[in-house]
């Protein structure tokens, strides 16, 4: 099969219209795992026990079941439970809680290898436990792991690329698309591919900024 | 009424028992040294003493607050909650061996942050403040460095001024001379004699014989989780009564080791 220029050009309108269902996707359960990834790794460090306990289930849970696996569950599982949700909504949940597990164990991690001494000291000066993990540790921890969230952000943005399992149409789906209409896979594929990475970049990009921004310490 | 108070103070880790009945007062504007071989729990107590350690039993008192356990009430006692100790630990200035600075702080707003997160301090007036303090220890020149381009000397001094900037009832330093190289000792030395003839009240957990012996009002002797002797420099010092006591300046006296 051979590459047609004509044809790679032609799908482009199409594949950017899926790009952008890419990334609000993207982005919005990048968001969202971030937020939980917070208040997980912060449940896992809170020496309360429940809170440790609920968290580690959650995370053992999600990072244990395919992410595919993970959304077909919800997709149909949850109108059984009475609950029906749209496409985007239930790719947006299992994308952001799958996420949201990796991205708790890295900021605890983080956080438990920021020095004790941090928050002896912290505490010495009558911050409470929220106020130093606020401004003291977090801060610290945070710039840690900076590059291995960035990746699980990549991760993501790829992962998006299961949606089209629940006819969510997105980049990967305006591409087999228009394979299926035209009947040659190449020439929009590469396109495809072209896009996942136009949209990759700048989150390695921004990823690598904020790295050098924050090097202090 | 004694700055701090401690009676019959018990700590284990585990089980072994790190203080076994430790009785110490702290009158205001003293000085007291703390000396003894090590792990006779000087660390151990000066945690306790700021609730940074949970201990088993005893009544400690600083400036007025109880510490880890309330005041007794038909012969028990309650644990103090967690914000009463976040208060207290307001009023009790401690500076560690490794310093612990917050290294994503410029020197200012290490010693700033207490003021403004804890006490809301305005920005102004604790930069104000913490610009002063800088000044004291003699760090005028380095408000803007961040921790990492710091000697340890000078490290050292930011965490005293940073403790400084809560205006603490009594100061706790715990060996903060051990981490640095030997010429540096001099200047941090330096900034607590100053802070004790200005009437700080000081618990002072050092190995620099020569500071206990020309700064301390009291020398106390601490071994295997007691005090074993205590009085003033010259006597503790110069003419320890415990064998325990004598043993130990014997081993840490040599005639060079007395200097600063
Ligand atoms: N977190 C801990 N867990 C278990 N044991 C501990 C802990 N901290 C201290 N210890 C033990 O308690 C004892 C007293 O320790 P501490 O640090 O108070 O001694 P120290 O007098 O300060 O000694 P040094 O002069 O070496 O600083 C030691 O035997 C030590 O091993
Ligand atoms: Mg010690």
């Amino acid at each position: 099969m051979d590459f047609e220029w004509d044809l790679f050009v032609e799908s482009l309108p199409t594949l950017a219209a899926g790009a952008v269902t890419t990334a609000q996707l993207a982005i919005v359960s990048i968001i969202i795992g971030l937020l939980i990834g917070l208040v997980g790794g912060l449940a896992r460090v809170s020496g309360l026990a429940a809170l440790n306990g609920v968290a580690l289930f959650y995370v053992t849970l999600l990072r244990g079941v395919p992410l595919l696996v993970t959304m077909l569950f919800l997709y149909y599982g949850l109108p059984s439970l009475g609950l029906l949700l749209e496409a985007k909504a239930v790719a947006i949940l299992a994308l952001s809680l799958t996420n949201g597990a990796y991205v708790t164990e890295i900021i605890r991690a983080g956080i438990q290898s920021i020095d004790r001494g941090q928050m002896r000291a912290a505490r010495s000066l009558g911050m409470g436990w929220g106020l130093a993990m606020r401004r003291i540790v977090l801060p610290q921890a945070l710039r840690r792991v900076l590059p291995p969230i960035g990746n699980e952000a990549i991760t993501l943005l790829k992962n998006t690329a299961l949606v089209s399992v629940i006819a969510i149409p997105d980049l990967l789906r305006a591409g087999t698309d228009i394979m299926t209409w035209q009947a040659n896979t190449f020439s929009p594929f590469a396109g495809v591919a072209l896009m996942y990475l136009a949209m990759t970049l700048p989150l390695v990009w921004l990823v690598a900024r904020l790295e050098s921004r924050w090097r202090v310490a | 009424m004694s700055t701090i108070r401690i009676r019959n103070l018990h700590k284990s880790y585990g089980a072994t028992p790190v203080l076994r009945g430790v009785d110490l007062d702290v009158a205001p504007g003293e000085v007291v040294c703390v000396i003894g071989p090590s792990g006779s729990g000087k660390s151990t107590l000066l945690a306790c003493l700021n609730g940074l350690e949970p201990f088993e039993s005893g009544e400690v008192i600083v400036d007025g607050q109880h510490i880890g356990w309330g005041p007794e009430r038909g012969g028990a006692r309650l644990r103090v909650p967690e914000r009463a100790m976040t208060l207290a630990r307001r009023r009790i200035g401690i500076v560690f061996q490794a310093f612990n600075l917050f290294p994503h702080m410029t020197a200012l707003g290490n010693v700033m942050e207490a003021p403004v997160q804890v006490l809301r301090r305005p920005r102004a007036e604790a930069e104000a403040t913490a610009r002063a303090l800088l000044d004291r220890v003699g760090l005028g020149h380095k408000m803007l460095a961040y921790p990492a381009d710091l000697s340890g000397g000078q490290q050292q001094r930011v965490a005293i001024a940073r403790a400084l900037a809560m205006q603490p009832a009594v100061m706790l330093f715990d060996e903060v001379t051990s981490a640095l190289d030997p010429e540096l000792v001099g200047e941090v030395l330096a900034v607590m004699r100053k802070l004790a003839e200005e009437g700080m009240t000081m618990l002072v957990v050092t190995h620099e014989m020569g500071f206990a012996r020309d700064v301390a009002d009291r020398v106390v002797f601490m071994d295997g989780g007691l005090v074993v002797e205590q009085g003033s420099p010259a006597e503790v010092l110069g003419n320890p009564r415990e064998p325990r006591t004598r043993a130990f300046l014997g081993r840490v006296l040599r005639p060079d080791s007395i200097s600063a």
